[in-house]
């Protein structure tokens, strides 16, 4: 019925919304959502443990382990994302054997997806590291005193009451980063990973319909955002503390 | 008001403490000494080095020269056990510094189960029973952020107590408190006192010295100026500075 | 005396940093000065690397990058004059949609704030594809024929979302401001505009300078954005001598001369954001 009605309109008012009745624009529009989709949660999972280990040896007594954390973030977070994924995925690619494909030929052993996830990984962790921090430097010193003065051990203390509370306290920050990173994964269009943007662009370019494509495109992302938005809220909700907000 | 219980032996025994932050010597050759059961008000101007005496009794801030026993434990000592110091000594802060994670039934659980490793039932019920101690049975699930100051610091109370220890200390728990609130507090304080816990305050509460306190220590300027029972201190100062204080405060 | 019931900091509203937080491990000129070090180790590693794989007949992979890297540099100028320019339209556009989005005409409230949010979670890249397909090649105002390049529509595509940004950085800053100074205002009758542009504003500009300087960081590095659609700039020209040369091992120290470049601009600005941020949070 949704097919009929867009076919209608694309023969009627010439708006050729293609990926609502035309089976194959519609299964690569498909496949496209379902790889950002993918690259956003791998990413996210990757960038959250990076952010975890990077405030972990940030914390740490080794001061060589303390300034590599600071040169990543500080090199990922002051670097346009865009070169960082083009320094992965034409340098560094360069320096990676390649594998036997099965067929006699030779590829890669990181795919176009694979890099993307790494380069996204990296530059969202750089953040996560500060968000982290930020947290944990929030608490104050006060609640750490009382716990010590109960005898509780540094590590007792972490567990039970600084990550509980500085994960609550930089919930609001993480959201805003990781919705940045479901925008971010758009760059992947330009070393071809058939993600959204790409299957769209494929879709417009032989389809004729930019202007009807790009609407579906932008709404496709802003929903896709809302969603996240929606999780993490109910998710913020659920964490909230009693008594916290004012 | 004198004695009310019989006074067993030293608790907490402070003989030459020093204590500097850099340059600034917040604590200069303190000495006192508090006995078993009894009740200790430290009385003195903002800044003389009060609160930072009862954090070196807690091994919250190490001093930098003297000695502190408690219980017959070295404070100082490098190879202290801070586990069983802290056990023995419990802790009240001006401002409660409740885990605002946990609601207060969870607050006075948390330290026996995780640093004691006490079975769970048990000290439930021994929580349930110090809440209810404190006037609180009814408040059990409600969490720090929705509890009135003085209820916060009737928690705190209950939570360090949790720890059964040998004494009890308190840094300025009223001075966050309007007047209202601050009573209840008080009036807790002056139970725990009358049951027989060692306490030492550090206050501002003079009428609360006089009524509760068997001893009472004056500091200024790092020094402990002068001390004795509440009825000659606050009657008959022998030092200048400790009367020009009282007239003051009082 | 009285103090609420929530006066532990961590019951207090949390205010989500904007930039880097604090770092409390070494001075910050330090930090900067080692990540560049860094930098200069591991891109004078690769260059020398690079000299050493060579192929034999060719130049030294130093006398290429030399050659190369004026052009790079040109390229990476552009990428700042895009930058200045879509933030200034970026800046004048979310300043308007911001004092919308706190009109007291509810339709006008309601359309700003649906404005900034859509191009706020709408993707950069998205947005300047948006602004490069849809956007008419050649203007017609008063049958005079304005041509439209592709420059041009890409300074839009990339104000887009600045303004919807910069909406939410104005709108965060008049909230900011206690509404005891709109009362008073309207005590010696003033009206809202007045109230608005002469008491409001001139107090919140200080709060949302650090953001707004933030934002400018991050759309320095959504310049780049622009090679996608096929404008020449910094990254455009670093592929293109990559390949002219086509030396695969050159491809490392060259793209990391380019994030050089960007780190070099992008560092000091964060840094600074940081100490403003600090100095008016003492001074608030």
């Amino acid at each position: 019925m949704i097919a009929a009605y867009f076919e209608r309109l694309n023969e009627t008012q010439g708006l050729n919304f293609s990926v609502f009745y035309d089976a194959f624009d519609q299964g690569r529009f498909l496949t496209g959502l379902w790889t950002t989709s993918y690259i956003c949660v791998v990413a996210i999972i990757a960038s959250l443990a990076l952010g975890l280990l990077g405030v972990w040896l940030a914390g740490s007594n080794s001061r060589l382990a303390r300034i590599l954390v600071r040169g990543y973030v500080q090199f990922f977070r002051n670097t346009p994302p865009l070169v960082q994924l083009s320094f992965f995925y034409f340098a560094v690619a360069t320096l990676l054997p390649t594998v036997s494909d099965g067929f006699g030929g030779r590829s890669p052993l990181v795919s176009g997806t694979g890099w993307a996830i790494i380069a996204f990984s990296l530059f969202a962790g750089a953040f996560n590291v500060e968000i982290f921090r930020a947290g944990i430097e929030a608490v104050p010193s006060t609640t750490v005193e009382a716990g010590e003065s109960l005898g509780y051990t540094r590590l007792q203390l972490y567990i039970h009451v600084v990550l509980p509370l500085a994960f609550r306290i930089c919930l609001p920050a993480l959201n805003n980063n990781l919705i940045n990173l479901v925008k971010t994964t758009t760059l992947a269009y330009a070393i071809g990973v058939p993600e959204l943007l790409y299957a769209a662009s494929q879709i417009w370019s032989e389809s004729f319909n930019v202007r009807e494509m790009m609407n579906v495109l932008l709404v496709t992302y802003v929903l896709l955002v809302a969603v996240l938005v929606f999780v993490m809220g109910r998710w913020e909700k659920t964490m909230r503390i009693p008594g916290y907000s004012t | 008001m004198a004695s009310r219980h019989q006074l067993g032996e030293p608790v907490v025994v402070v003989a030459g403490v020093e204590k500097a932050f850099g340059a600034l010597r917040v604590l200069k050759d303190v000495a006192l000494t508090v006995r078993r059961g009894e009740t200790v008000c430290i009385i003195g101007p903002s800044g003389s080095g009060k609160s930072t005496l009862l954090r070196c009794i807690n091994a919250l801030v190490p001093i930098s020269r003297g000695s502190i026993t408690v219980a017959g434990r070295e404070v100082n000592d490098p190879a202290l056990d801070k586990l069983a110091l802290r056990r023995d000594v419990g802790i009240v802060f001006q401002q409660y510094n409740l885990f605002p994670h946990k609601n207060a039934l969870q607050n006075v659980m948390m330290a026996p189960l995780h640093v004691l490793k006490q079975d769970k039932a048990e000290v439930e019920a021994r929580a349930r029973m110090l809440l209810a101690k404190v006037g609180l049975s009814d408040k059990l699930a409600t969490y720090p952020g929705e509890l009135s100051g003085g209820q916060q610091q009737r928690v705190a109370i209950a939570r360090s107590l949790a720890m059964n220890p040998k004494v009890m200390l308190f840094d300025e728990v009223t001075a966050a408190l309007d007047p209202e609130t601050k009573k209840e507090v008080l009036v807790t304080i002056q139970d725990l006192a009358a049951e027989g816990m060692t306490c030492i305050l550090v206050t501002h509460e003079m009428g609360f010295a006089r009524e509760v306190a068997d001893h009472v220590y004056f500091t200024d300027g790092g020094v402990i100026v002068e001390h004795g029972p509440p009825g000659d201190l606050f009657g008959a100062a022998r030092e200048e500075r400790t009367r020009a204080f009282l007239d003051k405060v009082l | 005396m009285r103090v609420s019931a929530t006066d532990l900091p961590v019951l207090l509203p949390y205010r989500a940093p904007a930039a880097i937080a604090p770092s409390g491990l070494a001075a910050p000129m330090l930090l900067g000065g080692g990540t560049l070090a860094c930098f200069a180790i591991l891109f004078g590693a690769s260059l020398a690397l690079a000299q050493v794989t060579a192929r034999p007949a060719g130049e030294s992979a130093a006398t290429v990058l030399l050659r190369w890297a004026p052009l790079i540099f040109q390229g990476f100028l552009f990428n700042i004059l895009i930058s200045f320019l879509s933030m200034a339209l970026g800046t004048v556009v979310g300043v308007l949609v911001g004092i919308a989005q706190v009109s007291v005409v509810a339709p006008v409230r309601r359309t700003a704030w649906g404005l900034t949010q859509f191009f706020r979670n709408a993707p950069w890249l998205v947005l300047l594809f948006y602004a490069m397909f849809l956007l008419p090649f050649e203007f017609n105002v008063l049958g005079l024929t304005i041509a439209f390049p592709a420059w041009i529509k890409a300074i839009i595509g990339l104000a887009l979302p600045v303004a919807a940004n910069v909406s939410e950085i104005v709108r965060g800053g008049i909230r900011s401001i206690p509404s005891g100074q709109w009362e008073s205002a309207e005590s010696l009758a003033f009206n809202r505009r007045q109230t608005m542009w002469m008491i409001i504003l001139p107090q919140a500009f200080k709060r949302m300078i650090p953001p707004w300087m933030n934002l400018y960081a991050i759309l320095t590095m959504a310049t780049t954005l622009i090679s996608v659609v096929g404008i020449q700039d910094g990254l455009t020209i670093t592929r293109a001598a990559l390949v002219a040369e086509s030396r695969p091992e050159l491809m490392i120290p060259m793209y990391l001369l380019l994030l050089l470049m960007f780190f070099a601009y992008c560092y000091p600005i964060a840094r600074a954001t940081l100490s403003l941020e600090r100095r008016f949070n003492v001074k608030a």
